[in-house]
């Protein structure tokens, strides 16, 4: 909380010209890439509200849900705007925040000053909050006319209710449902040192640093930068993306983006069913997700592991209950009562669960309530890891190769789905889903290992692009191997930065996935790589419109 | 988009502010009901109210369509529950949704709802749904443009968007969705005296200045992004609007009951703890229109493609569909169709209870339309040829109801041209290439 008042001491100073953009002659261009205006996400919105304020603020009410798009809620947000409805929730949000942010509790820490008399108008204190609060929450400092309209709606409220802290609640809540909160929106400027091309202006370019390494908005540091124009040099770019990446915070960063490219948000909704996986809790839902993204921060952040490592380490991260759902035990020494703690895991040589396919974060969710789905996680496995798409089913489709057969009792999901890839009508899509998720038979909806099915062995062989597994095991191996699955983190990664797959950008993506290669595939020299790149704020001279695809 | 000014009466309520209990006589709204308690005391009517409910995977084919067409129709087999209700329902049969590629559920429901026929690539495309159509018209003087439920937990099963960038999400919970309307903020129109709340003022103001940043804000925004902007603003305004409604003594609404706040089931996808929500749904969406909260809503018992579930059952409707092997005797899936049968009893819960509100010597499904939709035909096959469709309620005696209208192969947006000219949008055609129609179905429209 105190670091809110330490913020307002620079507030308001004005951008200083540009020292030009610096030059980089090995970077190529990322094709038309445009400036965007995203919505943020309800992560963002609850990793701002607890910077700026504290993280006793309650950030209570619903989201209006995101949208993904190609492969990303990222690139969504570039594509939503909100809803009626999702106003109201949005305004609910406010509402609960500013009053907190101004009750008796948190005035005396949060706004820097006190009025002279509660019930009066104060001008100077309000104009003080709500210049140090909007420039963190506009990501800017507040422009004449911006300030003068907050402070308007705060005075007029506060007169109108004799409470100088009501005003000051409503012009909270009222930043907090403007646009310039709600939407991240980019200004482009001329580029000097690239003519014919523009480059976002260093708000922007805070903006876009700031949300891809740490999920949120720029901090007091990173503004300054924008501010005294040192962010548009090559050594001061340099500077706050190495202070940005040895932080802490990376792993929020780190987390937001493989939780939007796992797909993390379908867990919302995800339902088992009760009465046949008793142990699939509400509780073990949130716990398969964030052992994955504990697997992930720990092998990429602490260990500065080799990405495609993920698909067969053996090491993990456990809670007693979670280990009661795959069937090991995890030695804790936690007291009774207390909560569950997270423990180092590593599953013996040859063990099935090797990798973060074996997960139940990623078998659980791309299965049906009541039984495992090798179509879906076969599906899964190759948007989500080697950005493929996989056809939509036909209209008009003759089912009835598939149900009208003599024997309709079969045992095990590889004999439900033969007919799926040998009838012609089926076979095209299903030939390239189930080898892959046949794979993962031996876990079931909920995660937990089996042998059998219906009493019949499972058969868990199959092939990936011509290349023949037996198992699980194989199967992690095989995409490890698979050097489509760094290229399409590095498309992934990319497009989640930026808001936008790009247009006519092979040479920067190809330039981009040599630099992964040569850094062995290191997640945070990728992410450095883009973030101080020339390229990654470099856009189109006008705004691209969006064209039919 | 400027009509949000046009609010006169918050200017005669400015100066009210900081006053004390005010009754505030205002001469449009200053009206009672008639003695029959079916009309405003003018004579004019009670406002009609139109509401969309969506259900999965369509129904059997051969056993929903009636074999005679026109009135006195014979209800069959899939519908069967909903017998007692035949001379307030249209089935309408024989009308088809036309594709060009996507998945054939979204696809399907897509067509239905916003007669768009192409898969939407890009941002801001989608057209707006058929429900915001309405509201643009029927939706304006209501504290709520309209509400939207999900019966199956999810918030993003909801068929009303301005645009597939901007869609309204539903509420999941009936005891959430009671606070939303009956919570703190709800006025009771039948209340002696009105208070405005200064509080809610100044909140509206403030709104209010937030949305003349706008220009300011559209500043250097390509085409795509603006249009996204318009809708945020639009949205705002809406909100904005909301507020000034509140601020306003409303007209008496001598069926306006509060209701008792009841408890979810638990809500998930289990069909049987979904249909016990979509009762409390109904229960709230009834009164909430005979309360003048709302004239539309968008209900919804499942998602396209129906993942609602059977508990201890191993597969979810959507599975059986495809997998479910046709009883060879019957002709149908038996699980399946167990599916379509809660379903429709899900249907004729809400008509029983729009039907229990009376509004002097009628009811309030009287005043309203329904227009019951879904993804595709036949679930089975992903069919969309003869989509199982059917209105309830005559809408204020503008829909001819109790009968079966057959469709002849025609586009499935037919039957949304119809809804939309009933309830006064001003339109001759809808829909896109091939299901672009101007042919309402006449026999329905009084």
């Amino acid at each position: 909380m105190k670091r809110f008042l330490h913020y307002l001491t620079i507030a308001g100073v004005a951008a200083l010209p540009s020292a030009g953009y610096p030059g980089n002659t090995a970077e190529p261009a990322p094709g038309d890439a445009v400036a965007v205006t995203r919505r943020i996400t309800e992560g963002q919105y609850r990793n701002i509200i607890a910077d700026v304020f504290g993280t006793d603020i309650t950030v209570g009410g619903r989201f209006e849900p995101d949208i993904r798009d190609q492969g990303l809620l990222g690139i969504g947000t570039s594509r939503v705007s909100i809803s009626e409805t999702g106003f109201e929730q949005y305004r609910d949000l406010a509402l609960t925040v500013a009053a907190q942010v101004t009750d008796a509790q948190h005035r005396g820490s949060l706004i820097p000053c006190t009025p002279g008399s509660p019930k009066a108008w104060d001008d100077a204190c309000a104009t003080k909050f709500i210049q140090g609060a909007g420039r963190l929450l506009y990501r800017r400092p507040l422009d004449q006319a911006e300030l003068a309209t907050l402070v308007g709606i705060a005075q007029k409220s506060a007169t109108q209710l004799n409470d100088f802290y009501a005003g000051v609640e409503v012009s909270l809540a009222s930043m907090l449902v403007s646009p310039q909160f709600l939407f991240r929106k980019e200004v482009a400027v001329a580029d000097p040192a690239h003519p014919g091309r523009a480059r976002l202006d260093a708000y922007s370019r805070a903006a876009r640093l700031s949300f891809f390494l740490w999920n949120t908005a720029p901090d007091n540091m990173l503004l300054t930068a924008a501010e005294n124009g040192s962010l548009n040099t090559t050594a001061g770019l340099s500077k706050q993306v190495d202070r940005m990446i040895g932080s802490g915070r990376m792993s929020g960063g780190v987390r937001a983006f493989f939780a939007d490219m796992l797909g993390f948000d379908e867990f919302s909704t995800l339902a088992k069913d009760p009465a046949i996986y008793p142990k699939y809790s509400f509780k073990a839902a949130m716990d398969v997700q964030e052992q994955t993204l504990r697997t992930i921060t720990d092998h990429l952040l602490a260990q500065r592991g080799d990405y495609r490592d993920l698909f067969t380490t053996r090491k993990t991260f456990l809670t007693r209950s979670l280990g009661a759902l795959y069937g090991v035990a995890v030695v804790d020494d936690v007291a009774n009562g207390l909560p569950a703690r997270w423990v180092p895991y590593e599953y013996a040589e040859g063990d099935p669960r090797a990798g973060i396919l074996t997960h139940a974060s990623f078998v659980s969710l791309h299965s049906h309530p009541g039984r495992s789905s090798p179509t879906l996680r076969g599906k899964a496995f190759r948007e989500t890891f080697l950005c493929q798409r996989v056809p939509d089913p036909p209209v008009n489709v003759d089912f009835t190769v598939v149900q009208n057969t003599d024997n309709p009792i079969f045992k095990t999901a590889r004999e439900r789905l033969t007919a799926h890839r040998t009838s012609p009508t089926c076979a095209g899509c299903h030939k390239i889903t189930d080898p892959i998720g046949l794979a993962l038979e031996n876990f079931d909806s909920a995660g937990g290992y089996r042998t059998l099915e219906n009493g019949a062995p499972i058969d868990t062989s199959g092939e990936l692009n011509g290349k023949p597994f037996a198992d699980s095991v194989g199967l992690g191996r095989a995409i490890r191997d698979n050097p489509e699955a760094p290229n399409c983190l590095v498309t992934r990664i990319y497009s989640y930065a930026a808001g936008q797959t790009t247009k006519n950008g092979k040479d920067w993506i190809a330039y981009l996935q040599a630099g992964f290669a040569a850094d062995g595939y290191r997640v945070p020299a990728l992410m450095r790589r883009i973030a101080v790149s020339d390229a990654f704020y470099s856009v189109a001279d006008t705004p691209v419109e969006e064209t039919e695809q | 988009m400027s009509s949000y000014h046009d609010f006169s009466r918050r200017r005669v309520l400015r100066g009210l502010l900081g006053g004390s209990a005010v009754s505030v006589g205002l001469p449009l709204l200053d009206c009672y009901l008639n003695s029959n308690g079916n009309a405003f005391a003018s004579g004019e009517a009670l406002p009609v109210c139109f509401g969309t409910w969506f259900y999965g995977l369509g129904m059997n084919p051969g056993l929903w369509e009636p074999t005679k067409i026109g009135d006195k129709y014979d209800m069959r087999s899939c519908m069967a529950v909903l017998q007692p209700h035949r001379d307030q329902i249209n089935v309408i049969s024989g009308l088809t949704a036309h594709l060009e590629g996507g998945n054939p559920h979204a696809t399907g429901a897509r067509v239905v709802t916003t007669g768009e026929t192409t898969p939407p690539s890009g941002a801001v495309a989608g057209l707006p749904s058929i429900d915001t159509l309405i509201s643009d018209v029927i939706g304006k003087q209501t504290r709520f443009r309209s509400l939207e439920v999900a019966c199956d937990g999810s918030a993003r099963t909801s068929i009303s968007q301005r645009s597939g960038s901007s869609i309204n999400p539903a509420e999941v919970s009936p005891a959430a969705f009671y606070t939303r309307i009956f919570g703190p903020d709800f006025t009771d129109p039948n209340a002696a005296d009105f208070k405005p709340d200064p509080r809610t003022m100044v909140e509206q103001s403030a709104l209010s200045a937030v949305a003349d940043q706008r220009r300011q804000f559209a500043k250097n925004l390509g085409a795509v992004d603006r249009a996204r902007l318009d809708e945020y603003f639009t949205s705002l305004r809406s909100v904005e609007k909301q507020l000034a409604i509140q601020l306003q003594k409303p007209a008496p609404m001598a069926a306006c009951t509060i209701p008792a706040k009841g408890s979810d089931a638990e809500v998930g996808t289990d069909v049987t703890n979904a249909v016990a929500n979509h009762k409390l749904f109904s229960a709230l969406i009834a009164h909430a229109l005979a309360c003048g909260q709302t004239q539309v809503f968008n209900m919804a018992i499942s998602g396209a493609a129906s993942n609602l579930r059977r508990a201890g059952n191993t597969s979810t409707h959507h599975i059986l569909s495809h997998e479910e092997v046709v009883d060879p005797v019957t002709g149908y899936q038996p699980n399946v169709t167990w599916f379509q049968e809660r379903y429709m009893e899900a249907f004729r819960d809400l008509l029983v209870t729009l039907g229990s509100i009376r509004e002097g010597d009628k009811t309030l499904l009287d005043r309203t339309l329904v227009y019951a939709m879904t993804d595709v035909s036949y679930g089975r096959n992903h069919s969309t040829k003869n989509f199982p469709v059917f209105t309830a309620g005559s809408a204020g005696g503008r829909v001819k109801t109790g009968l079966h209208i057959a469709g002849n192969g025609d586009t499935i947006c037919r039957a949304g041209l119809t809804v939309q000219q009933i309830m006064g949008v001003r339109t001759g055609t809808w829909g896109t290439t091939l299901n672009q129609t101007s042919k309402p179905l006449s026999e329905m429209i009084a």
